[in-house]
């Protein structure tokens, strides 16, 4: 039981027998975290670097906690506390000084798309894994968003996603429609049309909708982005109060969903703009278990990349 | 798919010898060493020695794969002696194995399922061979990341021998002297469609 990739820098990567790997490793994982003893022997030995060129929290912390929870060695470098970046270094350079150090796996998070790519041609050994590349793409966030759908809905195949908000600037948006279309599901977007990529159907397979409320009954999940309010700046939408109005999600506008509708959102949230407090805190919401499995999937990315199978022994 | 086709074409040729199976295109020598009776009486004399040992606070913990079928077995036995049922769980151990990081393919991990705190109890892991011991001691690493057991006994089908750590069996359904390159097989109804035990050889 192998993956095919040896990185994985996108959804693209990975085939979807990889990807119900991941899964199936990823069910048996979610019990280490649960235990006294959240730590099982399987990485010991094995060098994790969490090289981070751009802030997050939620990432870093979940790679760092998937890790140490199978004995890995974990590090976490970043942007700020690198002595590398500051006085000038290339990312280039600090790759292959990283590289020296003899890490296994290099997760890395920039805010340039195609920085991971870059670091993958330029290592000789070792894996990478994109945690976040500009506005490309954040694969792990999609695998544990569709893990999490599989979780709560019991089936993928055939269910219908609403993905509202900021897709243009969003990558967690392009992973998650590679890799809802890879395995089956109708994807809609919604928004207002300055935050939607040009030809965004074409390329990806997915609809887009002009009226929100239109497409809520039809609804299995509802992916809420977070609005960047730097993008205000750039006039791409009049005000977070119109915003609120016309794309937020609060319980009136649930109303006519389906019951099991599933309320997801990747972090970090603006409570009261992309989702109201009452729905954040209701029952549909998965954004938590969201977290906490993200936790398992990349525990079994890490696992799946740097396990091997010797002779049995019995 | 390659090897089970080959697999099946071997048994098609499969000629029967006097209990020894010969197979002349692929050179695989089968033997049956146990059938369905000879398992289930060496699982009841184990379940009769398990109850006189003392039961209370004792559950059976199966070892993926083969294990897991063989516990359930054993628990069925040991209701009978007892009159009363036994608890058992399932253990997956290949994130416990140390040959982890010494081929290119891994296994896949699946749930471990103890339904009870192992603190306190007294554990009896299952398996279907005893080799190396290599898995008893990836067991027991698992086992002890769940809690503090009272004490862990070990349960095999079969023992066969050539032993790389310092383990040993506490019940045994039957020792069989075997060579390096002969492979001992527990087959169980649940998982290969028959309960027997075979051992094979390359010739």
């Amino acid at each position: 039981m192998a993956l095919s990739t040896r990185h994985i820098l996108s959804i693209r990567d990975l085939s979807s027998r990889d990807i119900d790997l991941i899964f199936q490793t990823a069910d048996s994982f979610r019990e280490i975290s649960e235990r006294d003893i959240k730590k099982v022997p399987t990485l010991r030995g094995r060098t994790v670097i969490n090289a981070f060129f751009e802030d997050s929290t939620r990432t870093r912390l979940s790679f760092e906690i998937a890790g140490k929870r199978l004995s890995a060695d974990t590090i976490n470098i970043s942007t700020s506390g690198s002595a590398m970046a500051k006085k000038g270094e290339s990312f280039g350079d600090t790759v292959l000084n990283l590289e020296a150090m003899n890490p296994d796996i290099l997760i890395i998070r920039h805010n340039q798309a195609g920085a991971p790519l870059l670091a993958s041609k330029l290592i000789k050994k070792g894996h990478v894994i994109n945690a976040g590349d500009g506005m490309h793409e954040h694969p792990t966030q999609a695998l544990l968003d569709l893990f999490t759908i599989r979780e709560k809905l019991g089936r993928v195949k055939g269910l219908k996603v609403g993905i509202v908000g900021d897709v243009a600037h969003s990558r967690v948006a392009r992973s998650d429609m590679l890799l809802f279309r890879k395995m089956g599901l109708k994807v809609y977007l919604c928004g207002p049309l300055t935050l939607m990529p040009p030809s965004v159907e074409a390329e990806y397979g997915v609809t887009w909708v002009p009226s929100f409320d239109d497409i809520i009954p039809k609804l299995d999940v509802l992916i809420a982005l977070r609005i960047q309010k730097e993008r205000l700046e750039e006039h791409l939408f009049p005000s977070l109060r119109e915003y609120a109005r016309y794309f937020g999600i609060n319980e009136k506008r649930l109303k006519k969903a389906k019951t099991e509708l599933l309320i997801m959102h990747p972090g970090p949230v603006n409570r009261g703009i992309e989702l109201s407090p009452d729905v954040i805190d209701g029952p549909r919401s998965v954004i938590l278990d969201q977290v906490t499995n993200g936790v398992a999937i990349r525990m079994a990315i890490l696992y799946l990349l740097l396990g091997g199978e010797g002779e049995k022994g019995t | 798919m390659n090897q089970v086709r080959e697999q099946s074409t071997a048994k098609a040729s499969l000629r029967k010898r006097g209990g020894l199976f010969y197979d002349k295109e692929s050179h695989v020598e089968e033997k049956l060493i146990m059938n369905v009776k000879d398992m289930d009486a060496a699982l009841l004399r184990i379940a009769k020695e398990i109850v006189a040992a003392g039961t209370d606070g004792v559950a059976l913990v199966g070892i993926r794969t083969r294990g897991v079928p063989l516990a359930d077995w054993l628990a069925r036995k040991i209701e009978k002696v007892q009159k009363k049922p036994i608890d058992t769980g399932v253990l997956d151990i290949n994130l416990y194995r140390d040959d982890l990081s010494e081929v290119a393919e891994q296994p896949l991990v699946k749930p471990t399922e103890l339904p009870f705190s192992v603190t306190g109890r007294g554990i009896i892991l299952i398996d279907d061979v005893l080799y190396t011991g290599r898995t008893i001691r990836a067991a027991m690493d698992a086992l002890i990341d769940y809690g503090r057991p009272k004490f862990i006994r070990l349960m095999v089908m079969i023992d066969r021998g050539w032993r790389e750590f310092p383990i040993q069996a506490d019940y045994i359904g039957k020792k069989v002297k075997t060579d390096a390159d002969q492979i001992i097989k527990v087959m169980l109804e649940s998982i290969d469609g028959e309960n027997k035990v075979i051992v094979k050889r390359k010739i």
